[in-house]
């Protein structure tokens, strides 16, 4: 009662924001973004921050990153961190060289999910069956399935023809869809370089061209998880055990279930993820080919605020550094530099006016340092293109996360009866 | 059986019940994969020669201060996994300082040692500051600066680089001879000697030891650990304890690849050993982040790893089996600890329920009289 009376208009306005439908502000959100790069483009020249090359890549390089991310949701919603996404992942990208050449493309992913909700299964006996600290049994299986993988791979793929102790050799393809008759007129209206219509040809094209089947599946992975967890009595069930456990289990929920079900398809989408580098965004399984996507995917998740949609936003933008700093990296990064600029500027003001001195004044630092930076060199040199998502990541995190809000008993060991 | 002598075989018996474990299910994967496990083994179990054992201590000394690094976190409730990218970094700026020889001899040694424990402290500071003044988690925030700090090494190395004789290799200049930190002779023959810099491991562990349990610092820093809002009642600034443990942290993650660079390589290179910053996780884990414990899970891994090596040549058999023995023993090792926790609880409740029985049929017994 306390806080209507503080806050009158608190819970309507709540409510208004919600009904916007969700497809709806995933639009107003990208057509945002196209309009800021489109100025960009304009104004710095740098022609390969939205081509439809960039885009189309950033869409394969989003798509692990996501599918990690929506494995973390998974079973983070159920109360259990999991920082064994990374090792659960290479897993997967190990079960789709091996399954994927031995038996075919689309066995390669289903060994993919089958191995990474192994390793699901293994967290989830270590933190809900013993309860053991969740990043402890993550890191665990990180080492296990690093060490596992290489193991396996020696025994697997040395002496098999264009394979060796690290990689195994190339997989078949899955079919992947062009749809012509749009991409080319789309292809010639991106060439003419006009401000905004040229960059949405460039994100169309880029999206259309050589879409895979697995990532339109991941897609649908996505949508999927935000219907069964958010509009399903099962969905609910299972974020009530990352809520409060004890109240779940008062109310007749089998907690230790939920939690086994959410951590195996953690482990399972994260093996999706590792698979699809394999497959889709390679052509076989290499030693190290997740090069720690699968924490970027839990830094994805944190930034969208355990959200579907906020982690499809986080996993593009980690996508689109990803691939940035490979098309033209120095010039691209050079001209995102500027991006960063303004926005740190923006947010100083921002900042000012809500009284906050101190943080403001390092936004203000941080902003006229890449301010500078930008006006002061043509080229950002290549290995630091290299920290782009990374930096991307810390950033991203230190201005956002006193916003979110993670599920309650995140990370808390539950035992059975505890509710007494 | 006594309560006290019950809870020690307890506490003994969970670290011989996980070897045991990892034993089995490491024979089970070989096996299955159809390599001969006995011969595994038996390579494995066998005495090592001197210059072997040289190379465990060697290794378990690097191992050793990782382990440490992580376990000052970890008493805090702190995951320092930027160990590995904090060491990197300091061992560069340790290689070019003492490369540079701006000062003679031993004070060359010196300085670069210092230079490498600020910059680890520095590199962690960050993942501290972030972590008080916006709230980032520092498992993240470590595991990013891992990732830039490789980046920012290979800027770095390019610019402050000569060739490396003999190879296309790049690294910093080569530390002069004076400088070096001499080794300490374990055997006869040549390679077995082990590194210096064991001596000054040895003092961080005692100086680990007593920061911990005999400072005010070290109670504040295990009551933050244990429970936060107590630690808040007492008067402990949290915020202030995050930052200056994680400084501490980073500080001794920065001496990690000292041993290696002061006893043996003598320059930073691209070829510069990676990954002991996540190997000192598993260590300070299996230790149970006490000094003595940590040691014992350094020269642990160190043996698994020097024993594997000749897999390879030997039986053909890939030496990353020993990844999934260390990883296993690790996972086995805490929920082995747990089921003891657990157990001992069970017992300690019956042995108090049977006390209670006791004495209430005793009361009972009285009663009417």
């Amino acid at each position: 009662m306390s806080t209507r009376i503080d806050r009158p208009d608190a819970a309507p306005r709540q409510r208004a924001r919600r009904s916007l439908p969700l497809a709806y502000l995933v639009l107003l959100g990208l057509l945002g973004v196209m309009v800021v790069l489109s100025v960009l483009r304009t104004v710095t020249g740098a022609e390969d921050i939205d081509s439809s090359g960039t885009l189309s890549a950033t869409l394969v390089a989003a798509v692990p990153i996501g599918l990690a991310g929506l494995g973390g949701l998974w079973s983070e919603r159920a109360g259990v961190v999991n920082i064994g996404l990374e090792g659960m992942m290479i897993l997967g990208t190990f079960g789709a060289g091996y399954f994927g050449y031995f038996y075919g493309a689309w066995q390669g992913v289903i060994g993919a999910l089958a191995l990474g909700a192994l390793g699901g299964l293994i967290h989830a006996v270590a933190t809900v069956g013993f309860g053991v600290d969740h990043i402890v049994s993550g890191v665990a299986i990180n080492i296990i399935a690093l060490g596992g993988t290489q193991y396996l791979a020696a025994l697997s793929f040395s002496g098999v023809p264009g394979g060796g102790q690290t990689q195994s050799p190339t997989i078949d393809e899955l079919p992947a869809i062009t749809l012509t008759f749009l991409t080319d007129p789309l292809k010639t209206l991106e060439g003419k370089h006009l401000f905004l219509v040229s960059d949405l040809a460039a994100l169309l094209g880029g999206l259309l061209s050589q879409l895979s089947v697995l990532t339109i599946i991941a897609l649908a992975l996505f949508v999927g998880t935000w219907f069964v967890l958010w509009r399903t009595s099962f969905g609910l069930r299972l974020r009530s055990c990352g809520e409060s456990p004890v109240a779940a289990e008062s109310l007749g929920v089998n907690v230790y279930r939920y939690k086994y079900v959410a951590v195996v398809i953690s482990g399972a989408l994260a093996g999706l993820a590792g698979g699809f580098l394999a497959i889709v965004a390679s052509s076989n399984y290499r030693d190290g080919q997740t090069g720690g996507r699968g924490y970027i995917g839990l830094a994805a998740m944190i930034f969208g605020n355990w959200r579907p949609g906020g982690l499809l936003a986080g996993a593009g933008l980690f996508g689109y550094t990803d691939t940035v700093r490979l098309r033209s990296g120095g010039q691209s990064v050079h001209a995102l530099l500027l991006l960063v600029a303004v926005l740190l500027l923006v947010m100083t003001v921002w900042q000012f006016r809500r009284a906050q001195r101190v943080g403001a004044g390092i936004s203000l630092v941080i902003g006229v340092a890449a301010g500078v930076w930008y006006l002061l060199s043509s080229e950002v040199p290549g290995d630091f293109t290299g920290m782009t998502p990374y930096v991307t990541t810390l950033l991203v995190l230190a201005l956002a996360s006193q916003r979110l809000r993670m599920p309650a008993a995140d990370g808390v060991p539950y035992r059975r009866g505890s509710a007494g | 059986m006594t309560p006290r002598s019950t809870r020690v075989a307890l506490m003994v018996g969970a670290p011989v019940l996980a070897l045991v474990a990892a034993f089995l299910i490491t024979s089970i994967v070989l096996t299955v994969a159809g390599d001969p496990a006995v011969d595994v083994w038996t390579q494995i179990l066998s005495v090592p020669q001197s210059r072997n054992v040289a190379n465990i201590i060697n290794s378990a000394t690097v191992y050793y201060l990782s382990g440490l690094a992580v376990a000052i976190g970890f008493r805090m409730n702190l995951f320092n996994i930027g160990v590995d990218g904090q060491y990197r970094l300091a061992a560069f700026v340790a290689a070019y300082v003492a490369g540079e020889a701006w000062v003679p001899s031993y004070l060359n040694t010196v300085l670069a040692i210092v230079a490498a424990v600020m910059v680890g402290a520095a590199w962690a500071g960050i993942a501290g500051l972030l972590r008080v003044t916006r709230g980032v988690s520092e498992v993240i925030s470590t595991i990013m600066l891992n990732a830039i700090s490789t980046s920012l090494v290979a800027f770095l190395l390019r610019q402050a680089a000569v060739d490396v004789q003999g190879s296309n290799n790049i690294g910093t200049k080569p530390i002069p001879r004076g400088s070096w930190i001499p080794g300490i002779s374990v055997g006869s023959g040549p390679g077995t000697e082990v590194y210096g810099f064991i001596v000054i491991a040895a003092l961080l562990g005692i100086g680990y030891s007593v920061l911990l349990n005999r400072t005010r610092f070290g109670f504040d820093l295990r009551a933050t650990g244990h429970s936060e809002p107590a630690a808040v009642a007492s008067g402990i600034s949290v915020r202030r304890m995050v930052l200056v443990s994680m400084l501490l942290s980073g500080a001794v993650a920065g001496t990690v690849g000292l041993p290696i660079l002061f006893g043996d390589a003598h320059s930073y290179g691209v070829t510069f050993q990676s990954g002991l910053g996540f190997a000192g996780i598993a260590i300070a884990l299996l230790g149970r982040n006490h000094p003595v414990g940590i040691a014992l899970g350094a020269l642990l891994f160190a043996y698994l790893d020097e024993q594997a090596n000749p897999l390879q040549i030997l039986l053909n058999v890939s030496p990353y089996i020993v990844k999934i023995t260390q990883g296993t023993i690790v996972l086995t090792v805490v929920i082995a600890y747990e089921v003891v926790r657990r157990y001992g609880v069970r017992l300690e409740q019956r042995q108090v329920a049977r006390a209670l029985e006791v004495r209430g049929s005793d009361s009972a017994a009285k009663a009417p009289a």
